[in-house]
């Protein structure tokens, strides 16, 4: 009789907190769900015209998101141009050159970058850094205005104040990884480097080359992140729909467009439209961070010491 | 010869290393400058315990805003944190199952999602079927952003106890459930509790997700069923309007908001280092 009444709880207690756990899963699907069924209109009307397409006239019910795409995705990329090998540089200080009492330190300032709210990123490059960067503009040399890269008036705002911007919030999220991932590199690793008389460099591009996989993923991971960066990006970018190379371009990214419209959109279709550039966002950051995390996982982390055997072998006796 | 070259590659490369941190700081220390500099000079007594003035009028706070930010922040915690707990206890309990591991899946999945799509999945289930902006909607997607992380610490936090406590419970006779809710929970409790901090300070400083969920009220409002001011969304307002004095407001608004998230990282930061401590010591 107790054996059984141990029996039901066990299984209660597995049941119970189940379904709590089963509640993330629903929603993760459940967001992919929404996201489809509130956009079926704009999928139906536009299919993938919606993503070639250039205009975006939510008066005359005329929706093309090319604009926003090819926005979020040169800004993420010039982003992680800048920020990765800054990220690289922080992860090798902190894990293979910084004196140990520095590294806490460190590791807390480098933290503290993604601690700062996005709003607070975007209200100080609406004030500060848009005028410098306009300032930086004005100064080009008329060869460099000549070519498309620069070309156009230079407003400060625009793709070059977004990429800054995006660089530093991305940073702290590259090197947190890229250090974990150094970190797992055998100490051996190193010790035979320098044993065959290798500089610190050298050592260390043993290690980067033993983590690669890990490095990359921890750049995928910081491109997640950049992807779908909204406020800080939106108060810097000009918000106008173009497709440009130029740095100096006001242009627009998708979670800006979404941000912008979003409260405002009374025609279903503006809505659906919108909800679609969401979607998109959704299945974009899912593969990067899908991936990302594989390669990361790849570097054979070992696993986790079985801490609990003997708890989990009572547990099961008591079932 | 070469050998000099490879010496000098290498201090090379070890100065450049130390420039990245320079150039990482650096950022780091003109915000931190500017929002103390222009985010001091404009607070004042006013900003907490006024309401926004109509625009283009000086003076006015941030009253409502603040009440609001905690109101949605606190929803977002009372939907986040019992899901989240009890998910992690059975992520760690029932390690190796199929159902564990998809949770854990959905975890990091759900973390990588981009908080303004958080927004529009909120709009669609929390705001759109009652054709009505809502603190609820907003405490909503907070609490959404904030379950995989407590659901993870909780997780990584209760296999950190050691085995030999759970054994002492099971061996006095008591059921699995018992012996963690009764032994293993508490003993990780103050980690865990750090893990909802973390959460808290995570989320506080969004913006995105509440711009059309709790949306903005220029009135003091705390039923949860109408739309709500926070103080994110209104130094957006604030930061994007033409009027100095609403940039004004705006810059003291993020000093609070840094100084919010700044302290709940902290106190993280501290009861997370006093637990190593205790673990170091056994």
């Amino acid at each position: 009789m107790p054996r059984r009444s141990a029996r039901s709880d066990e299984i209660g207690f597995r049941v119970g907190t189940g379904v709590f756990a089963s509640a993330l899963i629903v929603l993760v699907l459940a967001i992919a769900y929404e996201l489809v069924r509130s956009s079926m209109l704009s999928l139906k009307a536009f299919s993938l015209n919606f993503w070639l397409t250039d205009v975006w006239d939510p008066v005359a019910g005329q929706f093309g998101a090319r604009p926003f795409i090819w926005g979020t995705l040169y800004s993420s990329v010039l982003a992680l141009l800048i920020a990765t090998p800054i990220a690289l540089g922080i992860a090798i200080y902190i894990s293979e050159l910084a004196p140990a009492r520095l590294q806490r330190p460190l590791v807390f300032l480098t933290e503290l970058l993604a601690a700062i709210p996005s709003i607070v990123y975007g209200l100080w490059g609406i004030f500060v850094l848009v005028p410098a960067v306009r300032q930086l503009e004005t100064s080009l040399p008329a060869w460099l205005r000549a070519t498309p890269v620069f070309s156009g008036p230079p407003y400060g705002v625009g793709m070059l104040a977004a990429a800054v911007v995006l660089s530093i919030m991305v940073i702290p999220f590259t090197s947190s990884v890229a250090r974990e991932v150094l970190k797992a590199v055998p100490q051996a690793q190193r010790e035979g480097a320098y044993a065959l008389g290798a500089t610190r460099w050298e050592a260390i591009r043993m290690a980067l080359f033993y983590a690669r996989t890990g490095i990359v993923g921890a750049v995928m991971l910081g491109f997640g992140r950049a992807l779908g960066e909204t406020m800080a990006v939106t108060m810097v970018i000009g918000n106008t729909p173009r497709v440009s190379l130029s740095l100096l371009a006001p242009q627009y990214t998708m979670a800006a467009v979404i941000a912008n419209e979003f409260a405002e959109a009374a025609d279903p279709l503006h809505l659906n439209a919108l909800v679609e550039i969401g979607l998109v966002l959704f299945i974009m950051t899912l593969v990067i961070n899908v991936i990302s995390r594989a390669f990361i996982w790849s570097l054979g982390r070992q696993p986790k010491p079985k801490r609990r055997t003997a708890a989990a072998a009572v547990a099961a006796e008591a079932a | 010869m070469r050998t000099r070259w490879r010496k000098f590659l290498s201090q090379a490369i070890v100065i450049l290393c130390i420039a990245a941190i320079l150039l990482a700081l650096l950022p780091l220390a003109l915000i931190l400058f500017y929002v103390v500099k222009l985010g001091f000079s404009s607070l004042n007594w006013a900003f907490f315990t006024h309401m926004p003035v109509p625009t283009g009028e000086v003076g006015g706070g941030m009253a409502n805003a603040i009440v609001g930010s905690l109101m949605v922040t606190g929803l977002g915690a009372l939907f986040a944190v019992p899901i989240g707990i009890i998910a992690g206890i059975y992520a760690a309990e029932f390690r190796g199952t199929r159902l564990a591991s998809a949770t854990r899946f959905a975890a990091d999945t759900l973390n990588g999602v981009p908080s303004i799509v958080i927004g529009v999945f909120a709009y669609a289930v929390a705001v759109l079927p009652f054709q009505q902006f809502s603190a609820l909607a907003g405490g909503f997607a907070l609490g959404v952003m904030m379950l995989p992380l407590v659901m993870r610490t909780t997780e990584e936090l209760l296999l950190l106890v050691p085995a030999s406590l759970r054994e002492g419970a099971l061996a006095l006779g008591a059921t699995r459930a018992r012996a963690i809710f009764t032994v293993v929970v508490p003993a990780a409790l103050p980690g865990i509790l750090t893990g909802v901090l973390l959460a808290l300070a995570r989320v506080a400083g969004e913006t995105a997700p509440l711009l059309f969920t709790s949306f903005n009220n220029a009135f003091f409002n705390t039923d949860p069923r109408q739309p709500i001011a926070t103080l994110t969304v209104q130094v957006w307002t604030y930061g994007i309007s033409p009027y100095p004095d609403q940039h004004r407001q705006a810059w003291a608004g993020a000093l609070v908001l840094v100084a919010i998230v700044l302290s709940c990282s902290l106190a993280a930061r501290f009861a997370t280092a006093r637990l190593e401590r205790m673990q170091r010591g056994g």
